[in-house]
């Protein structure tokens, strides 16, 4: 047996040298972290426009994501739809968390719009829960505010093979291709994961088997994210 | 605990260093007649749990091998000074500065595996079979063979994962190593983003007698690895009757 004083001297020592290992660990490798995560959420971004990029972005090298990206206009807009002018849009991916915890009338709203051929396609962001923690994702609008060309999704710790397949699975964001917001008659109808099949093609997509309460998530980040956009993409849409 | 019951008989000789009869046991035995998993029933849980695609259970094995490894290094290094009343959360903070430190590192230098195994890493900490083998083994042992133990059974956990997730990626998606540069697509309907080798929604040729075929969702479940592991435990014993004794 060991003394009060020796268990407290060797606990002391110890957790003082593992402190010590692992915040200079991190120092040393948060460059390299953080370059990582911005690369990655450029790649979120140009994700949602893959259909028109023709190409996945996944594979990329940074240099092909950061020249790719540099063709992309970044605008941040308040709740109304006024533009605030001294925030940068992809910097908002970083803090996503801090902004999205803040009331509607306070968060800032980026929208990321790509041009190709003419034609305009606004990239906007959801933000929601999962199973086990918050899930997020990118959505790419054609130029009437209501067809989507395409969705980019990620999560910070849902299960890889099950709720992470909203992520890694090509066929159930391939789904979100075309699927509308609005109905014919111009009322709100987002997008319904729905469990066992989607009855309506144009409002709805497929749950992942296994992944049941992800994608209740997914389905309430789309309804509540995108009517809280409506003026925003009015505004941005308007910007020359 | 199943652990008490292996084995693994605390050796008091001079270790033949540095690859003897024993040291090689120690590798060796972990794998098949005295696996974490299988025969002490050490970490069934995060089996369980990580074991939906063949790539992710290759990474956490490879983290588990390394966390094993080095923290039955440091653990044996500290033994004689470890106080015995901390000595478990001693142990904690050893494994938990491991897993840490794999943490930052897939963080810095591969984001896309990091992000692929997302919750998996963390669940390392909780894996009974590396702490197990600190109480068992690295506790009463000197250094380099409690490193060879950490080795030998990071392994066979490892094994085990990666054949219980080759039948549960095969059989309820059809894939296998999704994620990984080798992935391959086997059997399912093509579409839009994905071509199958044998695509079951093929009008005529090899995948139209496939037409049948769904992918078993029951396999995405945790449900299936017991199933999968209860098989083996039986072709295991069944094989080796010297086994059924242990337990």
């Amino acid at each position: 047996m060991h003394s009060t004083n020796q268990v407290l001297m060797f606990v002391f020592v110890m957790t003082t040298i593992v402190a010590v290992g692992l915040t200079g660990l991190r120092e040393a490798t948060k460059p390299l972290a953080d370059a990582n995560e911005a690369i990655f959420n450029k790649k979120g971004v140009l994700a949602a426009v893959k259909s028109q990029i023709g190409e996945d972005p996944k594979n990329w090298d940074n240099a092909q994501v950061e020249s790719e990206f540099a063709k992309v206009k970044g605008y941040v807009f308040d709740y109304e739809g006024n533009p605030i002018q001294d925030m940068v849009a992809i910097d908002l991916e970083k803090n996503r968390d801090k902004n999205n915890k803040l009331a509607v009338k306070e968060r800032a709203f980026p929208v990321w719009v790509y041009e190709k051929g003419g034609e305009k396609f606004y990239v906007v962001t959801v933000y929601g829960k999962g199973l086990w923690d918050k899930i997020w994702g990118t959505v790419a609008l054609k130029s009437d505010l209501n067809t989507i060309v395409g969705v980019s999704f990620d999560h910070k710790g849902e299960t890889p093979g099950l709720g992470a397949e909203i992520k890694d699975s090509p066929a159930f964001k391939s789904q979100f291709e075309g699927r509308k917001i609005y109905n014919d008659a111009g009322e709100y109808k987002s997008i319904i994961v729905r469990k066992g099949g989607a009855k309506d093609k144009t409002h709805e997509v497929d749950s992942i088997s296994g992944a049941t309460i992800t994608g209740d998530g997914v389905t309430d980040m789309f309804v509540e994210g995108l009517a809280n956009y409506k003026p925003v993409l009015d505004a941005a849409k308007n910007m020359k | 605990m199943a652990e008490s019951a292996t084995s693994n008989i605390v050796e008091v000789k001079e270790p033949s260093f540095p690859f003897g009869k024993k040291e090689k046991q120690l590798i060796t035995d972990p794998l098949m007649d005295n696996n974490p998993v299988t025969i002490q029933v050490l970490g069934i849980c995060s089996a369980l749990a990580v074991t939906t695609q063949v790539f992710p259970s290759f990474v956490i094995s490879i983290a588990v091998v390394f966390v094993c490894a080095f923290s039955s290094l440091a653990t044996s290094l500290l033994r004689n000074n470890i106080p015995t009343q901390v000595r478990m959360i001693v142990q904690l903070v050893i494994i938990a500065t491991l897993v840490t430190v794999v943490e930052l590192v897939l963080k810095a230098f591969s984001f896309e595996v990091y992000k692929q195994l997302s919750v998996f890493i963390g669940l390392i900490i909780t894996n009974c079979i590396v702490m197990g083998r600190l109480e068992a083994f690295a506790m009463a042992n000197r250094p380099w063979k409690s490193f060879l133990d950490g080795i030998g059974n990071g392994l066979g956990y490892g094994l085990i994962l990666l054949i219980v997730a080759f039948f549960r990626e095969l059989f309820g998606k059809g894939t296998l190593f999704v994620g990984s540069p080798a992935e391959v697509f086997i059997i399912g309907a093509n579409n839009a983003t994905t071509t199958y080798w044998i695509n079951t929604a093929a009008e005529s040729g090899f995948g139209s007698y496939f037409s049948w075929y769904a992918n078993n969702n029951l396999m995405v479940l945790p449900a299936a690895a017991m199933f999968i592991i209860g098989i083996f435990i039986w072709w295991q014993r069944s094989r080796n009757p010297k086994l059924v004794d242990i337990s």
